[in-house]
């Protein structure tokens, strides 16, 4: 079997003394989608953070791909900037509040990673960025600024832009939470449609139907540990540790809610 | 009864324009120094080594709590002694209200970098961009707009200062015209003619000015 494309091993992360992540393991084989869900404060965020190291672990292992940084719990400071922007280039992040640049226009949104990380050519960059917008069905949006967008533009321009990084895993932080309702479907669809792809990716999501169509693999986490784990049959179907039920079934009273 | 007579500043036109002139490029060197050094400090203080911290806030506070006529004199005379370099009034002058605009234009600018959004940076680190490259391309643009309308009115500020120059013999605008006024005993005209010469400068920069800020505002909402 060949070596996982994202492997996470023993994964330490305490602010001002509270303990958020207590030693979390996992493996992502590439290809795969992971699913992480659970209560807020678990710290699915905190993980999916570490794993671009916009949040930097005290302790653990990282790797993504043929890269792997060490923490050793000693070291405060991260690997030089170099090294740093290296890494994170090859892992795609989406934010829960997309975090468009502002002050630049959907396509230059697009275009700034290749360019100016990358040092890609413009006219290059403005095609792929172009070729990008149209997968995620924003073409006629190329020269809007973010605030004449929806939210669900927004998030579609954001995950453009992640993948012109030609990332080799994306991370999705509660991408849809932000959202509308009826604005949730066209993000989950841009995202399916990468799930098809082949892409590798984390999810963290409160989506637990989505989770479930789209995941090889569901980590239901709880207090900083892996609490469960398995295939969405079995840790969302047939749950066995009492607390990823308990979450499960209040999940699932207000999903009926919102629906009624 | 008095009898005005403006007359004289015909006679004078020479040495006044030059000390219009002198007043000019002040200002313009010292608005550009002064942002550079305001740029690199107001940076500076945001490090996260709080050595380079303190002592930039140290000289941002020593500046901003005296009185910039003390620091001119202290410059020209003081500075010589301690580093037994003697340097020219003008190489005083520009250096002290260099560094007088200099800590406030830190402050500006601290100000505009901090009110940045967050999230956009975290964006910005996440594709992989360097600390410098994100500055440069992502924090900068947006809060140079957001700073403009007060670096435009300390710029102000710094060419109103510059008549204190005059007091080292700086022969700027106000410095001439004192000259001219003690030469011909027309104190009045002189000074009349100096205000509204300030004035005429300065009206249609704060309107410009002001004609920034809506435009941001407007443009924002």
């Amino acid at each position: 079997m060949t070596a996982p494309l994202i492997d996470v091993c023993g994964l330490r992360k305490s602010f001002s003394g509270h303990d958020v992540l207590n030693g979390i393991s996992l493996q992502v084989r590439r290809g795969q989608v992971l699913a992480l869900i659970g209560p807020s404060g678990s710290g699915k965020s905190t993980l999916l953070r570490c794993i671009n190291l916009l949040t930097v672990p005290d302790v653990g292992r990282i790797t993504v791909g043929d890269q792997t940084i060490d923490f050793d719990g000693r070291r405060t400071r991260l690997p030089n900037d170099r090294r740093l922007s290296r890494f994170r280039a090859s892992t795609g992040m989406v934010f829960q509040h997309f975090n468009l640049f502002s002050h630049m226009t959907a396509l230059q949104n697009v275009m700034e990673g290749p360019l100016t990380v990358l040092g890609t050519a413009k006219a290059q960059a403005a095609d792929e960025a172009h070729a990008l917008l149209d997968k995620v069905g924003l073409l006629a949006r190329a020269g809007f600024y973010p605030d004449k967008l929806s939210g669900g533009q927004k998030q579609r321009v954001a995950i453009a832009r992640a993948l012109a990084m030609k990332p080799a895993v994306m991370l999705f932080d509660e991408a849809t939470s932000a959202l509308d309702p009826e604005l949730v479907g066209e993000v989950l669809g841009v995202i399916r449609g990468l799930v098809n792809d082949g892409m590798t990716m984390i999810l963290v999501t409160h989506e637990i139907g989505f989770a479930r169509d789209v995941a090889d693999q569901v980590i239901f986490m709880r207090e900083g540990v892996v609490a469960e784990s398995g295939s969405p049959g079995q840790v969302i179907d047939e749950p066995q540790n009492e607390a990823t039920r308990a979450f499960l079934s209040r999940f699932n009273a207000t999903a009926t809610n919102r629906i009624a | 009864m008095y009898h005005w007579d403006f007359g004289i500043l015909w006679t004078y036109r020479a040495l006044l324009l030059a000390g219009l002139g002198y007043t000019l490029l002040f200002t313009v060197i010292c608005v550009i120094l002064g942002l550079l050094i305001g740029l690199v400090t107001g940076v500076g203080r945001l490090s996260k080594t709080p050595f380079v911290a303190a002592v930039l806030r140290g000289y941002v506070e020593l500046f901003r709590c005296t009185p910039v006529l003390v620091q001119l004199v202290w410059f020209y005379y003081a500075l010589p002694v301690l580093t037994g370099l003697q340097i020219s009034a003008t190489v005083a002058a520009t250096l002290c209200l260099s560094l007088y605009g200099g800590a406030f234009y830190s402050e500006i600018i601290r100000g505009g970098i901090i009110s940045t959004d967050r999230g956009e940076v975290e964006a910005a680190r996440a594709l992989g961009m360097r600390r410098y490259q994100i500055l440069r391309r992502i924090v900068l643009p947006q809060a140079l707009k957001r700073m403009a309308p007060p670096l435009m009115s300390q710029s102000i500020m710094q060419l109103k200062n510059t008549s204190l120059l005059s007091v080292l013999a700086v022969p700027d605008l106000l410095y001439q015209g004192q000259v001219v006024a003690h030469e011909t005993y027309r104190p009045l005209e002189l000074y009349t003619f100096i205000a509204i010469a300030y004035f005429a400068v300065l009206l249609p920069v704060t309107l410009w000015a002001k004609r920034l800020e809506f435009g941001t505002t407007a443009s924002e909402a």
